[in-house]
């Protein structure tokens, strides 16, 4: 028997899987994978098994479990354990996630198109002003998804940097600055919440006040802990996805001369990107609650279970050439939303965001490029949301 | 083209109403709703993709 191969590991490259994660790949698609704590989990890189998994009842994300995997130090903070519907079954997961699904509908995403055309062409009459050069991480990519779900929520903008840098140190800080950026943040939402429920607004949180607190299905403490995930999912994977996707555009110039010849072409790439980026690097993180059976193996009650985004999106067993990064590919099929009943709950409004930011760039800035090799790019993150420090351009 | 739907299953992913818009849609609730009870062949590769991409498998056809 071949040694669990350690996962997650950290990426050289931006938009590329680390090396070592061929090893991961040549034992699935279903094997076991050591953890940085020494545990071990099964890790699922197949793309179908993956589908299968993420449908399969036996599958609990409670991660008050005591044998939940832990994928990276900061998971242990209460905040991460006990997120609303990240960290919850059926039912309560399913009450809550009706109570949320009518406000990120793809209907309800596109009203907001305007709101994010406005705010992105500020940005990039920012860039063009100031620039070239300019680094596109601090002004595109971590300001607009941080303002766009502030002003879904209700939030005032005047509290944004606050966000940005709280909710940044929850999911990418230390385990210490994981607390205490979460708690800075569960007080601050506590506050935002009193008011809402004292005197609705028109965001989010006052219509979620209007709907589900004044009949009494909902109380303050749940509404704090919506808002919550809302801020903490929405930040990091929106601005990231956006970064990573851009510099693998520049990284393939016939591909942005393609989206330059033809626009309409950019919902399928953002697929594409979607697909090969592939943000989040663990999709998902469970534990079995009875047994399952997959891929020939046996997963008994109680063992932790990951899915690799990275490695299933690039299956090829699933994708033919999934190496290339293709934006016309007819198959752009990727799990980077996840699978299931935890199916990304903002991915409209995701896609929207960058789908918005990209057409602003290619269109305005033709000439874009990266002032630096992207080996030179500062990466951050490994295990869940991969990200850029700074992404310097020029034009 | 026969299409079920499981409106207690739909997650409100909007990936039928995204893949297949002359078929499927989102009403208030964001639950499923479908658009044409009986869609012809030349959509029928939009309406199984819509059925593969359904993250719930909310969708059956026959
Ligand atoms: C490109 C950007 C994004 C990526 C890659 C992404 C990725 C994901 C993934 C992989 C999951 C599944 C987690 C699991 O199964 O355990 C998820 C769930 C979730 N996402 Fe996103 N996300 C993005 C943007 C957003 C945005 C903009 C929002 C909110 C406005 C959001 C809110 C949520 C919520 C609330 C859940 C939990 C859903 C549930 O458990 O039912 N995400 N996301
Ligand atoms: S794709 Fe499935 S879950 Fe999503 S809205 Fe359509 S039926 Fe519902």
């Amino acid at each position: 028997m071949t040694a669990a191969p350690p996962y997650p590991q950290k990426r050289t490259c931006p938009y590329q899987p680390p090396e070592g994660y061929a090893a991961v790949e040549e034992q699935g698609p279903v094997l076991k994978v050591t953890l940085f704590d020494g545990r071990e989990a099964w890790m699922i890189t197949g793309f179908q098994e993956a589908r299968e998994i993420l449908t399969h009842p036996n599958l609990s994300s409670q991660r008050t479990h005591p044998n939940f995997p832990i994928v990276a130090p900061r998971f242990r903070s209460g905040i991460a354990r006990n997120l609303a519907l990240i960290a919850m079954d059926p039912p309560v997961h399913d009450t809550y996630r009706r109570f949320l699904n009518p406000h990120f509908s793809l209907r309800s995403a596109r009203t907001m198109r305007k709101d994010i055309e406005e705010v992105v062409k500020g940005y990039v009459d920012d860039i063009l002003d100031q620039g070239p050069p300019a680094d596109l991480i601090p002004a595109l990519a971590v300001p607009l998804p941080s303002l766009i779900i502030c002003k879904h929520l209700g939030v005032p903008y005047a509290d944004h940097d606050f966000f940005q840098e709280a909710s940044g140190r929850v999911m990418l800080g230390t385990e210490e600055d994981s607390v205490a950026g979460g708690q800075a943040l569960v007080d601050y939402l506590d506050r935002l919440t009193h008011d809402q429920i004292a005197n609705p607004t028109d965001g989010l949180l006052g219509t979620l006040v209007r709907e589900r607190v004044q009949t009494g299905e909902m109380n303050h403490d749940e509404l704090v802990s919506i808002a919550l995930v809302l801020l903490i999912a929405a930040h990091e994977t929106t601005s990231s996805s956006l970064a990573l996707g851009l510099i693998t555009l520049l990284e393939h110039p016939d591909q942005w001369a393609r989206l330059q010849a033809d626009i309409s072409g950019l919902p399928r790439a953002i697929e594409e990107i979607l697909r090969y980026v592939a943000t989040t690097d663990l999709v998902a993180t469970r534990v079995a609650k009875g047994d399952i059976e997959i891929g020939g193996h046996t997963i008994k009650a109680g063992e932790g279970v990951l899915v690799s985004g990275t490695i299933a999106n690039r299956d090829e067993a699933n994708h033919a050439d999934p190496h290339t990064f293709d934006i016309g590919r007819p198959d752009t099929h990727h799990l980077t939303f996840g699978f299931g009943i935890h199916q990304c709950l903002g991915q409209n409004l995701a896609r929207l965001q960058i789908e918005i930011a990209l057409e602003a760039l290619i269109t305005r800035i033709p000439t874009l490029r990266l002032a630096k090799p992207v080996s030179e790019l500062p990466i951050l993150g490994s295990g869940t949301v991969q990200r850029v420090l700074s992404l310097p351009v020029e034009w | 083209m026969k299409i079920t739907l499981d409106r207690d299953r739909c997650i409100s992913a909007g990936r039928c109403a995204y893949a297949a818009p002359t078929v499927f849609d989102q009403d208030d609730d964001g639950v499923v709703v479908l658009l044409d009870t009986d869609p012809g062949e030349d959509v029928a590769h939009l309406v199984e993709e819509a059925q593969y991409l359904c993250p719930a498998m909310a969708i059956t056809t026959a």
